[in-house]
């Protein structure tokens, strides 16, 4: 083969070249921006368009952040320090810190309570956020809501036992009954529970003085503590009602199927603001003449009606997802109804769900925020309430909403974060 | 077998209710009902009594007495004189306007987000998601309330436009942007305007007329005609021609200064525009990931056979990505429009007069009828929502791939 050519040409080489490097313009920095940022005349005014709003932005918040002040007492203060410079105060913050995170009645020496609350609500949602931490941190999550319960309304601390003492009793019932079937055991379970709360109810009303914290009632409560305990509170309580809801829906049974659509249907119908006025307005005529629940309890009633039927539409979702032959199989098995639910169809149908109940909880969490139109003073409420209508403060907006808008983000950006993270963990399919 | 496996008949015991799976469902249905009907009685007894107790019945007498509040932004005829039923029907048509301009605003800005997010530029990829970010994650109450402050805080007074020495101006001399709202040029209708508008009308009959005959060439005999600038003529000349043949009957009225405010032209109150742009902007960031998903779910292989047909880009992108990027963005998007809907109810907060402001506001205090009134607002938005659920069904049953 070498020598085909020795006749036609003159010269054949016969070791590579060494390798030169690619052309200036085909490499490193200058190859990503010509690829990413100037590739066509509309990519390059884009980018200079980007690159002049993000100096826009810059460039005015920076002295605005730069100059800001933190230790005044009052706007008119700060705006004699700035002397006509553009600066923020954040005085307000460092002012009425107390104000934004726990409402303008809760009582200070009481602050710790809810801070205490909420750092242990990070211990008790951990074995239930990650699966790989120790199983046994799911006795304190268990333990958790009539802990907090005590700890940010106060009064005896026989109250919360005596209903965790009734769920147990319940429990324990329910597994010595389930053996007949699960709906004995269900019922056992309530009997019980019902029966040893109204029993024990003489312990909490004859000693209310034994191991009590100050008790706060619920109008006192604010800022951004009660965003977060609607939330906590409603997410958590509407998921076991959205199962419920989502299992009747897919009944075969028209009666309960018919009530779960026209519930679902209609709470998915009517804004949220119509369900507070209904809470704010309405609901007290339908509880027993002479009753007198508390707005915040009402609030979260109709607030946990609203998610349930928003989570029940995803689990349906998730349960119409599965494959008819995950159905088929446990009743091949000879489980029976609540058998089949429980140990194979809801794993697989809450593992589905789980984006989008995520998606639930966190519009859930930043819908808490409506609240503040019915007149209860959370963070948004605080804000335009007390905050920006006192002497000292009116006209501090944008450090205001600044402060909100961070804080939401922050708690709704890691929530949904996590989600995507956990989806990750979870899919078990190899892909 | 089968003598086996059959029920023995006639032997119907009063335990199969319970340990029968046949007749186990109607016990647990007749049990719900029973409690249904119970729960309700219970809670009907509890507001008879409630009710009684107060002094108050259930009547809807109150629609039809004078309201005796103002409105200050309506769009029919109303004084403080007529009726809370009227009143109730200038908040309905607020709702409808602003979820109707909220609607095209929050599309327009996602479909360009969601595209840019698509982007292969860099910088714009990266803000696009700092926008759906922010946008997403932070209450739509907050972004309500804070293009109210820029209102407040920021724009200009319209005594500020007054003087010699007026520290703002009008821009091109007809839109006036005051802390109160926007004031822009309304149009006059002369004598001889309605000619001109059935014109208009009638060449954009024209253009579908038009472009119905191309696509008939095209598919006949394989003829391509340009669609594009004749679509424009058909729209501009005919009018324009009719316009000045019938003398200019459409005239601008222009904002100006009489006093303390803006007289004549449109104006947009502060909380119209607040809300407008908050839902607008909140729910594009939503409709931006709808978008975006739609475009990702068109696998590649769709485009590459395209191009491999020797379609042009644009025509890729119209013929074969978009309708099937359609199917798959549609229905969440008018699950969007139904959010977007239901959340300009937030108006309240910055006291523009929509239902909720007039019939479950400032209605509701003055007469006291809350249950009513609720009700009533509630039957609103639940019929809304059904018609545009009912409208997706259809949509979704039109769309949905044809299998066999």
């Amino acid at each position: 083969m070498s020598d085909t050519h020795a006749q036609t040409v003159a010269f054949v080489r016969d070791t590579m070249l060494p390798e030169q490097p690619p052309p200036a313009s085909e490499a490193g920095v200058i190859k990503w921006m010509r690829e990413n940022l100037f590739k066509g005349w509309f990519n390059s005014i884009l980018t200079l368009l980007s690159i002049y709003f993000i100096y826009k932005i810059v460039s005015g918040a920076y002295p605005w952040f730069a100059n800001g002040i933190w230790n005044t007492s009052s706007l008119a203060e700060c705006r004699e320090m700035l002397d006509g410079m553009t600066g923020a105060c954040f005085s307000v913050l460092t002012e009425r810190w107390n104000q934004l995170l726990f409402g303008f009645k809760y009582p200070t020496e009481a602050y710790w309570r809810p801070t205490l609350a909420f750092v242990l609500l990070l211990v008790a949602i951990a074995p239930v956020l990650y699966p790989k931490a120790p199983r046994k941190l799911l006795v304190f999550t268990a333990i958790y809501p009539f802990l907090a319960f005590w700890l940010i309304w106060g009064g005896t601390l026989l109250t919360p036992l005596l209903v965790m003492v009734g769920l147990i009793a319940g429990y324990f019932a329910f597994k010595q009954f389930e053996r007949q079937s699960f709906s004995m055991g269900m019922l056992a379970g309530l009997v019980a529970t019902v029966v040893v709360i109204w029993a024990g109810g003489i312990f909490p009303a004859s000693m209310p003085d034994l191991l009590a914290l100050q008790a706060i009632p619920s109008r006192d409560l604010g800022g951004f503590m009660l965003n977060m305990i609607l939330g906590t509170v409603c997410v958590s309580l509407s998921l076991p009602l959205g199962i419920l809801l989502a299992l009747g829906r897919q009944s075969s049974m028209p009666i309960i199927k018919w009530i779960c659509v026209v519930f679902i249907e209609f709470i998915r119908g009517v804004p949220l603001i119509t369900l507070l006025f209904v809470a704010n307005v309405v609901l007290a005529y339908f509880f027993p003449p002479g009753s007198n629940i508390d707005l915040v309890l009402r609030v979260i009633i109709m607030i946990t009606m609203f998610s349930s039927a928003y989570i029940a539409e995803v689990i349906r979702g998730g349960l119409a997802a599965l494959p008819r032959g995950q159905y088929e199989a446990g009743d091949s098995l000879g489980l029976d109804y609540a058998q089949s639910m429980r140990f194979i169809i809801l794993p697989q149908a809450l593992k589905i769900s789980i984006p989008g109940i995520v998606n639930v909880a966190v519009g859930l969490f930043k819908d808490t925020t409506l609240v503040s139109v019915i007149s209860m003073f959370d963070l948004v409420g605080m804000i335009r309430g007390p905050i920006l209508a006192s002497t000292e403060w009116n006209g501090v907006y944008w450090e205001l909403w600044g402060f909100a808008v961070f804080v939401f983000f922050i708690v709704c950006f890691s929530i949904s974060k996590y989600s995507q993270w956990l989806e990750r963990q979870l899919a078990t399919d190899h892909r | 077998m089968s003598t086996i496996s059959d029920p023995p008949s006639g032997s119907f015991q009063l335990s199969m209710l319970i340990n029968d799976t046949r007749y186990r469902s109607y016990t647990f249905q007749f049990i719900a009902l029973i409690l249904l009907i119970i729960a309700f009685a219970y809670l009907g007894y509890n507001l008879l009594s409630n009710l009684q107790a107060a002094g108050l019945n259930i009547s809807y007498q109150f629609l039809g007495e004078p309201a005796g509040y103002d409105i200050n932004q309506t769009l029919i005829e109303y004084t403080s004189q007529s009726s809370h039923w009227r009143a109730s029907v200038v908040g309905v048509l607020n709702t409808l306007l602003v979820a109707f301009l909220g609607c095209i605003m929050a599309t327009v800005i996602g479909v360009v987000v969601g595209v840019l997010r698509l982007s292969n530029n860099w910088l714009v990829r990266q803000l696009m998601s700092i926008y759906v970010e922010i946008f997403r994650n932070v209450p739509v109450l907050i972004w309500i309330l804070i293009i109210m402050a820029v209102f407040i805080a920021i724009l200009p007074q319209p005594r500020d436009f007054r003087g010699e020495d007026a520290t703002a101006s009008m821009v091109l001399g007809s839109f006036a942007f005051t802390g109160r709202g926007f004031y822009s040029p309304a149009p006059v209708f002369g004598p001889g305007s309605g000619v001109v508008i059935a014109v208009f009308f009638a060449s954009i009959a024209g253009i579908f007329a038009f472009r119905n005959y191309a696509k008939k060439a095209l598919f006949d005999r394989g003829q391509l005609i340009p669609t594009l600038w004749p679509s424009v003529a058909i729209l501009l000349i005919p009018s324009i021609l009719a316009f000045y043949l019938m003398g200019r009957p459409i005239t601008l009225d222009l904002p100006s200064l009489k006093g303390f405010n803006f007289q004549g032209g449109i104006f947009m109150r502060n909380s119209l525009i607040a809300l407008w742009f908050a839902l607008s902007i909140y729910t594009a960031a939503f409709i931006a990931e709808n978008v975006r998903a739609g475009i990702l779910a068109v696998s590649k292989g769709q485009t590459e056979a395209a191009a491999s047909l020797g379609l042009r880009p644009g025509r890729i992108m119209n013929l074969v990505v978009l309708p099937q990027a359609l199917r798959v963005i549609i229905p969440p998007l008018i699950s969007q429009y139904l959010n977007l809907t239901k959340n300009s109810s937030l108006a309240i907060a910055v006291g523009y007069m929509d239902l909720t402001g007039t019939l479950g506001g400032i209605t509701l205090n003055q007469t006291g009828r809350a249950i009513e009134a609720i009700f009533l607002l509630m039957l609103f938005y639940l019929a809304i929502s059904l018609a545009i659920s009912a409208i997706m069904n259809v949509y979704n049953n039109a769309v949905k791939l044809k299998e066999r």
